[in-house]
């Protein structure tokens, strides 16, 4: 047993009980709860790690754990609620050596003090532990680890290599994971055990044969969950070395979301489980490439539309032209001004017309005004040389016996000079 | 695209070379002025690229194998 008593705290204890004022004879409970208050005061009871041996191992229908600690000089009772129990990662059986962490209770009834537990991990694990950190300082000082070396993960991956276990639950979740999210891929399964002394050389020898043979896009390798000591081949130096050389980038998945292995500091890219590590290979899922597909076949039909669109356009334009400048364009321009100027020249000569007439109603009166025979009317004749119808306007023009015409209103007579 | 003058048949493409090359069309027909005939052809290429594109994903089916020392075999789930 490694519980450590402090002697020193019981003193300042009892001046935080004034109740306890020294009674002259105790009572079962007034020591009992004494001892309880002491014990469950005591800061360091109250998270201890104690190592020993399990025994008397019991689980009862409320789920609680009870069980003794022992070792060859002593023995410490033991309970886990079972809320604890179910965080539990390792299935305890009696004989198994075992660190637990609590603290010390008492239980008053039973005048028992006992280790609440809170954790259960297999002796020697805080050893390996420390080992991982060395070795975990030592790999990520050489460089292993160095995230400027990490590759991209391939978007589409035509090939996509698995080192697992051949019948293990995490092949199966992978498997499902990548034909529900990409099935244009292919697998290839580097079968490895992943667990005992076998799995770093089996994971190691998968891991070149994967990338020697099929050289995958990009490899998974996983593990489902399991204890600490299950996980353990992922921590090997050799596998980690194995992943830092793959040729395709490696995508780890190993355990649950909480375990990390130095092969995930060495992967390209480290998932929390082997379903999410499936995932993370398929960044691009068949949702995706249904929806560019059709997008892009709908873009195809647009821009074919557009280009006709653009062509008759283009055509329509052409059609203008032809239509603007053809010759019978011209001649039916030629036409229609004929048929202007002939419109246009109709007016002007009817204008003409009524002018020239009412001109002509003028001539006509001024001329009649003028004319001599209208005096005749008026008793007046015209009288003329028979001999050369010249008038005679003048005695001296006349001599006896000349033939003369006379000219009267309604006609001629003859006469013939006397004197 | 368009110069080439015996264009692989769109049967035997696998997705990613069918789904480039639509895009490629498309890509062209959108940016490019090209002769009405010849963006009639690059259409017509499209659409059986398309086709291809729509019938590979439909069918598409993981194949698993496994390897065993040096070979390579179908891998048959338990």
């Amino acid at each position: 047993m490694t519980v450590f008593w402090n002697k020193g705290m019981l003193k300042p204890i009892m001046d935080q009980l004034p109740l306890f004022s020294v009674p002259a004879r105790w009572t079962v409970a007034e020591l009992t709860r004494y001892l309880r208050q002491l014990l469950e005061s005591d800061d360091m009871l109250q998270a201890i790690w104690v190592q020993g041996e399990i025994s008397n191992l019991a689980r009862p229908a409320s789920g609680h754990l009870y069980f003794t600690l022992k070792d060859s000089a002593a023995s410490l009772r033991c309970v886990m609620w079972r809320s604890e129990v179910s965080r539990l990662r390792l299935a305890l059986q009696d004989g198994m050596a075992v660190e637990v962490h609590g603290g010390i209770r008492v239980y008053e009834p039973q005048g028992q003090y006992q280790l609440q537990a809170d954790a259960i991990r297999p002796l020697g694990e805080g050893a390996l532990y420390q080992e991982f950190l060395r070795l975990k300082a030592a790999l990520e000082a050489e460089g292993l680890f160095d995230p400027a070396r990490k590759r991209p993960i391939p978007e589409r991956p035509r090939l996509i290599g698995i080192v697992t276990s051949p019948t293990g639950a995490a092949l199966r979740d992978m498997l499902n994971t990548l034909r529900r999210r990409y099935p244009l891929a292919d697998v290839i399964l580097a079968p490895s055990p992943v667990q005992g002394d076998e799995a770093p050389p089996g994971l190691v020898a998968a891991l070149q044969t994967l990338n020697r043979l099929a050289r995958p896009d990009v490899i998974l390798l996983a593990r489902g969950g399991g204890s600490l000591e299950d996980l353990w081949a992922f921590n090997d130096e050799r596998v980690v070395r194995a992943v830092f050389a793959s040729e395709a980038p490696v995508i780890t998945g190993v355990g649950h979301e909480t375990d990390l292995t130095l092969a995930d500091f060495a992967a390209d890219l480290r998932a929390p489980t082997p379903t999410a590590a499936a995932e993370l290979a398929t960044p691009i899922t068949m949702q995706d490439l249904q929806a560019r597909l059709t997008e892009t076949t709908a873009r195809l039909g647009v821009a074919m539309s557009a280009l006709f669109e653009r062509q008759r356009s283009v055509l329509d334009g052409l059609q203008g032209n032809l239509h603007f400048f053809s010759p019978i364009r011209r001649v039916q321009t030629e036409r229609q001004r004929l048929d202007e100027l002939t419109r246009r020249r109709g007016t002007a000569q009817a204008h003409r017309l009524v002018l020239e007439r009412s001109q002509l109603e003028g001539l006509e009166r001024r001329l009649s005004a003028l004319n001599p025979l209208a005096v005749l009317n008026r008793g007046y004749a015209v009288v003329t040389h028979k001999r050369d119808n010249r008038i005679v306007s003048s005695r001296l023009a006349v001599k006896s016996d000349d033939d003369l015409s006379v000219r009267v209103t309604d006609g001629e007579f003859d006469v013939r000079v006397t004197q | 695209m368009g110069k080439s003058v015996d264009p692989q048949p769109v049967d035997e493409m696998a997705y990613e070379q069918a789904f480039a090359e639509l895009e490629g069309i498309v890509s062209i027909l959108e940016s490019e002025q090209r002769p009405l005939e010849e963006a009639m052809a690059l259409f017509e290429r499209g659409q059986t690229l398309a086709k291809r594109c729509v019938g590979l994903l439909d069918k598409a089916e993981i194949k698993v194998r496994q390897l065993t020392g040096e070979e390579a075999e179908d891998f048959v789930e338990e």
